[in-house]
């Protein structure tokens, strides 16, 4: 699965990352991928109930080395 | 699908770091999801909010952790953590938040103008104004 964008946030803690992510959905096209790269451990269930919350969905959650990669589908 | 109305209001009471951080905090997260926030600040709240008290609050710690006050700014420098204000003026600008000063409070601290207060404030109200905005809130927090 190909991102659109990819949203680099290691390092940075809550509630950051879905800030970010908030901003960042809007610069890809609807139907594309964000690529969300996270060090903090609210990363996943934080995007995962932003995404519940505002109509996106998390497609893919990775874990990679020392970091977790979170692919958020924009749906509107 | 259509998104849930949702409202966060908080009264933001307290003038220390370890207090503020948390209103805006949870007022970061709940801008980004779409969230209506009505934050209310009042007392050491509203003390903290005077411009040139934005980075004295950001150094103060609730007085029974004061032995961690070096730490927690030690900490938070090394994070890369906004400052508390920053956060705030950043969900502001993200989302649908209103922050209100209180009225009452400003006289009590000799504040005449709201000039004299982050820009970040929206008016200057009384706890009615609050009181008929939290209305239907889903969440309701004094902090």
């Amino acid at each position: 699965m190909s991102a659109a964008r990819t949203l680099d946030v290691r390092g940075k803690f809550c509630p950051i990352p879905v800030m970010e992510t908030s901003k960042a959905i809007n610069e890809v096209p609807v139907g594309g991928i964000l690529e969300v790269l996270a060090t903090d451990p609210a990363a996943e269930p934080d995007i995962k109930a932003w995404a519940q919350r505002t109509g996106h969905e998390v497609v893919q959650v990775e874990k990679a080395e020392g970091y977790i990669r979170i692919l958020v589908k924009r749906l509107k | 699908m259509a998104e849930k109305k949702s409202k966060l209001s908080i009264i933001v009471w307290s003038g220390t770091v370890d207090k503020l951080y948390p209103a805006a905090i949870l007022t970061s997260a709940a801008a980004s999801g779409g969230w209506e926030v009505e934050l209310f600040f009042t007392f050491w709240g509203l003390n903290a909010i005077r411009k040139d008290m934005l980075d004295v609050a950001q150094r103060q710690i609730d007085r029974s952790y004061e032995q961690y006050a070096q730490a927690a700014a030690e900490a938070i420098s090394k994070m890369g953590f906004p400052k508390w204000y920053e956060l705030l003026a950043q969900a502001k600008g993200m989302g649908n938040v209103r922050i209100f000063a209180c009225s009452t409070t400003m006289e009590m601290f000799g504040i005449k103008e709201k000039t004299a207060l982050a820009d970040f404030v929206d008016e200057v109200v009384g706890a009615a104004t609050f009181l008929e905005r939290a209305k239907d809130s889903t969440i309701t927090l004094f902090i």
